[in-house]
């Protein structure tokens, strides 16, 4: 029997702590995978934020360090300036990353920091328990929006993507899900393309991964995808925004 | 050995790989884990292609996948 799938090389063998199917096991997964088929695991040092997966250190078999709420993308600027040699990504929510940490992630873009940033977007707070985010849609209800998400009093939803697209230094930048099988392979690919233009020095790039929040959405997992295909993506509209090295056309 | 393996330990029965497997062949087993849930089960092993959709959909990475050797 020839093996075709099982777990990648540099993920733990440590259960993940995250609810019944949520987004962040399976693109913890395409992280990990990416990292194996770059064979850059020994010189991989990773940035956890705060939000549910403030322990995705346990679950990478390498260098992790764990940054106070939002400031991943100036921990990762230290560690790559120290260490030029190593590949620096960090892995953020929306709270983490469109919230409180708009002004880390604006600037090491702006810089052109050679790291990668690896941004889930499932339009809520998810580890404390279902606020809205600023990446909440309009109408959404969530713990603190119970009517609904009101543009008058809580604005639009953010869309970071295309914000970090309109700076001159980042490489790539792009939007992707997990919503179905196709999508998934591009999003690997999507993460491929990012390390790769890290690793060759190109500059900062920016993966952001539209998924799923079952237990703050109140939905079934299998439903929740249907719910983001529906709700989410007419929204946040797939694509890549910013291609200087044209990666994706070679 | 099985072209399917879970590591029921792992599954947290949310039933994503169920809905995805395009052949419809695997289903909720009837026991219980130590979580309290029941895992994904291999309903007809004979059917299966080994196209992994089920193991990369999930997101506990609790199944592995074989194939025959030709």
């Amino acid at each position: 029997m020839k093996k075709i799938f099982s777990r990648p090389e540099s993920m733990s063998k440590k259960p993940f702590h995250y609810c019944p199917g949520c987004d962040h096991g399976v693109i913890h997964r395409l992280i990990a995978e990416v990292i194996d088929e770059l064979e850059i695991k020994n010189r991989t040092i990773g940035v956890a934020p705060v939000g549910c997966s403030v322990f995705a250190y346990d679950y990478f078999d390498v260098d992790f360090n764990q940054a106070p709420h939002g400031r991943a993308p100036a921990v990762a600027t230290g560690i790559k300036r120290v260490r030029p040699d190593s590949i620096v990504f960090t892995y953020q929510g929306d709270g983490d990353l469109a919230a409180i940490g708009t002004a880390e992630i604006i600037h090491a873009a702006n810089r052109g920091e050679n790291i990668t940033a690896v941004f889930i977007n499932n339009a809520i707070y998810g580890m404390t328990g279902g606020q809205m985010a600023p990446t909440s849609l309009i109408g959404m209800k969530t713990q603190t929006s119970p009517y609904g998400r009101d543009a008058a009093t809580a604005g639009h939803p953010i869309h970071m993507c295309e914000m970090i697209a309109t700076l001159e230094s980042p490489v790539y930048v792009t939007r992707v899900t997990i919503n179905n099988p196709a999508n998934l392979m591009k999003t690997k690919k999507a993460l491929l393309n990012a390390f790769t233009l890290q690793k060759e020095g190109k500059g900062f790039s920016f993966v952001e991964v539209v998924s799923t929040c079952p237990t703050n959405w109140g939905k079934k997992p299998t439903d929740a995808h249907k719910w983001l295909t529906e709700n989410m993506l007419p929204v946040f509209k797939l694509g890549t925004f910013k291609d200087t090295q044209g990666v994706e056309k070679s | 050995m099985s072209k399917w393996v879970i590591n029921e330990n792992l599954c947290k029965g949310c039933g994503i790989c169920i809905a995805r497997c395009p052949l419809k062949i695997l289903a909720f087993a009837d026991h219980l884990t130590s979580k309290g849930v029941h895992p994904a089960a291999m309903t007809d092993e004979a059917k299966c292609t080994s196209c992994a959709i089920c193991a990369r959909s999930c997101p506990d990475v609790a199944i592995e996948i074989y194939k025959e050797e030709k």
